[in-house]
């Protein structure tokens, strides 16, 4: 019978993703109610010494699988060495994080195993032994509960910074279970050509606490210097809404709504944004939603649970200045 | 070359969600349009079509309204369609929509599939990849730069905190993300030629599956729609009285500054 409770242990140059701990940190009492072990897998190259934190945020077992072929993450690469965990080992869930990552690793994986996969969730939750999984729909417009009531493992993504992290327990220790890795030549076809950071001292959108976010409002390209100087005062990401995008002011990778990143930070500070449906659908779901805008029939202020009606250009620094203050 | 895109028909971006008296999403009066990331897709296929002659098939499984969507693709220079329906395909999951694509992509030559990165309805993103795998293609996704030539995908993909360029040999999925390019409208001419364009339709037995091989693995258990936020308070005052009452409220009452 398929057991255990997997957890895609997600990292980038040698960090783990805050994902991971959320997802532990779930994973934990899950475990704990069906009785079943709580384990990470970490794939990467140099990555061992990660295992001993996943002990401490809940893990009793850590997969560690290390090799050259795995310092890059590729398709093929980690797609071989989980599904052949899997196979093994038989687990009744698995975990991702729904990062970029986790939604192209998880759906390779689910369909290589034969498993259903619920993505992008935003609860989960075991009900007479079965575990489900609540997850947005038409971007946030509505939620669908679903489950995989017969095929095992059960596999989802969930959306980071949506699950509580629990405190970590210093010295907690997992059991660490080296995995070799089997790859050969040709088993992996994606060729890593180059790889491009933007360099940003900011919080990653979907991970972020508090957006600063401009729109229509922002008038020009330059502009968006304001909201950066209030987001790096609040360690905050910045964000924009279509109408900024398609204006060509700001990076795609910025949007947030249906056709850009679904976020629900604590705090949303929405700047010139007047609030189609669409921009809502992605940011509905914040825990607070600041707007500040010209327009006092703008539809972000029925949504807003604290409003300014003001230029933006006058209100924002303001804001900052006193922010800072506050902080101090 | 031959390109095939799979194509799904959504409903429009500014559609608002209800639940029918069964609770389930209600479909009535909804306008539907070709799935934005899919548009993408179609757009790409095209272009590259231009440049190295070949055929685009665009293929959708759907039910029957959805050729509508196959139909804007042939209008916007899509050479034929394939539309898979069938009332066995309703409560149909990920798992089912792969199994029946990949089966009807089986019969047809093509050295590149495209699809978009998700869909804005049900945003999963796994259709494409798991056809991938059944195909057992490699894939490349939420790519917003692609060139294809010597048998190769070079494609430059959105990762977190970047993009990365990622190599494929062909045939390969790869799948579109915004900013892949702007998707054409489709002419008065493309309109009238859409209408004798060959678009073949499949039912499950057609492609020689029964309801139990596609059988889905996830069952959706309910719906519900977000609790309705109410508007706030509007912090009175001047501006710079407003901006400053507005950190102070942040700090002492919502205590999340």
């Amino acid at each position: 019978m398929a057991k255990g409770i997997w957890v895609f242990a997600e990292q980038r140059e040698g960090k783990v993703k805050k994902v991971t701990y959320e997802l532990l940190s779930s994973g934990r009492k899950i475990a704990d109610q069906t009785g079943e072990e709580l384990c990470a897998v970490l794939l990467g190259k140099g990555v061992a010494g990660l295992a001993e934190g996943l002990g401490e945020y809940g893990a009793d077992k850590v997969y560690v699988a290390e090799s050259d072929q795995l310092a890059d993450y590729t398709t093929d690469g980690y797609t071989k060495v989980l599904a052949d965990l899997i196979k093994d080992h038989q687990p009744s869930a698995v975990l991702l994080g729904c990062t970029i990552t986790g939604r192209d690793l998880a759906a390779r994986v689910a369909q290589r195993v034969g498993a259903g996969l619920m993505t992008d969730c935003t609860a989960l939750e075991l009900a007479d032994g079965q575990l489900n999984f609540t997850r947005p729909i038409y971007a946030g417009k509505a939620f669908v509960k679903a489950a995989s009531p017969e095929a095992r493992p059960v596999m989802a993504t969930v959306r980071p910074n949506v699950l509580s992290v629990d405190a970590p327990q210093a010295g907690r220790k997992a059991e660490v279970v080296n995995v070799p890795v089997n790859l050969a030549a040709g088993d992996i076809r994606q060729i890593i050509k180059d790889v491009v950071r933007q360099i940003s001292t900011r919080p990653e959108l979907t991970e972020a606490d508090v957006i600063v976010s401009g729109g229509r409002g922002m008038k020009g390209p330059e502009n968006f210097k304001v909201l950066e100087e209030l987001a790096d005062v609040l360690g905050a990401a910045v964000g924009a809404s279509r109408a900024a995008v398609d204006a060509g002011w700001i990076a795609q990778s910025f949007q947030v709504g249906q056709t850009g990143k679904t976020v629900s930070p604590v705090l949303y500070i929405a700047c010139g944004i007047s609030g189609a449906i669409q921009h809502l659908a992605g940011m509905g779901s914040s825990k607070c939603i600041v707007a500040i805008n010209k327009d006092p029939e703008a539809n972000i202020f029925k949504v807003a649970d604290y409003g300014i009606v003001g230029d933006l250009f006058e209100v924002v620094p303001i804001f900052a200045e006193e922010c800072k203050k506050l902080q101090a | 070359m031959n390109i095939v895109v799979l194509l799904k028909q959504t409903f429009d971006t500014e559609a608002k969600i209800a639940l029918d008296a069964g609770g389930q999403i209600n479909r009535q009066g909804v306008s539907l349009i070709i799935n934005p990331y899919d548009e993408f897709a179609v757009e790409e296929a095209l272009r590259l079509k231009e440049k190295n002659g070949g055929e685009v098939t665009v293929v959708s499984a759907g039910p029957p309204e959805a050729q509508d969507a196959l139909r804007q693709a042939l209008a916007m220079g899509a050479d034929k369609a394939v539309h898979i329906t069938d009332p066995a395909l309703d409560g149909a999951d990920e798992y089912t929509a792969a199994a029946v694509l990949a089966k009807a992509l089986e019969g047809l030559q093509c050295d590149l599939v495209l699809a978009g990165w998700r869909a804005v309805d049900d945003g999963s993103a796994q259709v494409a990849v798991r056809v991938a795998e059944i195909l057992g293609l490699p894939q490349v996704n939420v790519v917003t730069r692609l060139e294809v030539a010597d048998g190769k995908a070079v494609a430059t993909r959105d990762i977190e905190g970047g993009s990365e360029v990622v190599e494929v040999p062909l045939p390969a999925v790869i799948t579109a993300q915004k900013g892949l390019n702007e998707p054409r409208y489709p002419s008065m001419k493309g309109i009238m030629q859409a209408k004798k364009k060959p678009m073949q339709k499949l039912s499950l037995g057609d492609l020689g599956l029964d309801a139990g091989q596609a059988a889905p693995k996830v069952k959706a258990l309910s719906y519900s729609l977000p609790s309705a936020r109410s508007a706030g308070k509007i912090v009175p005052g001047e501006v710079a009285e407003a901006a400053c009452e507005l950190a102070r409220l942040l700090r002492e009452e919502a205590k999340i500054i």
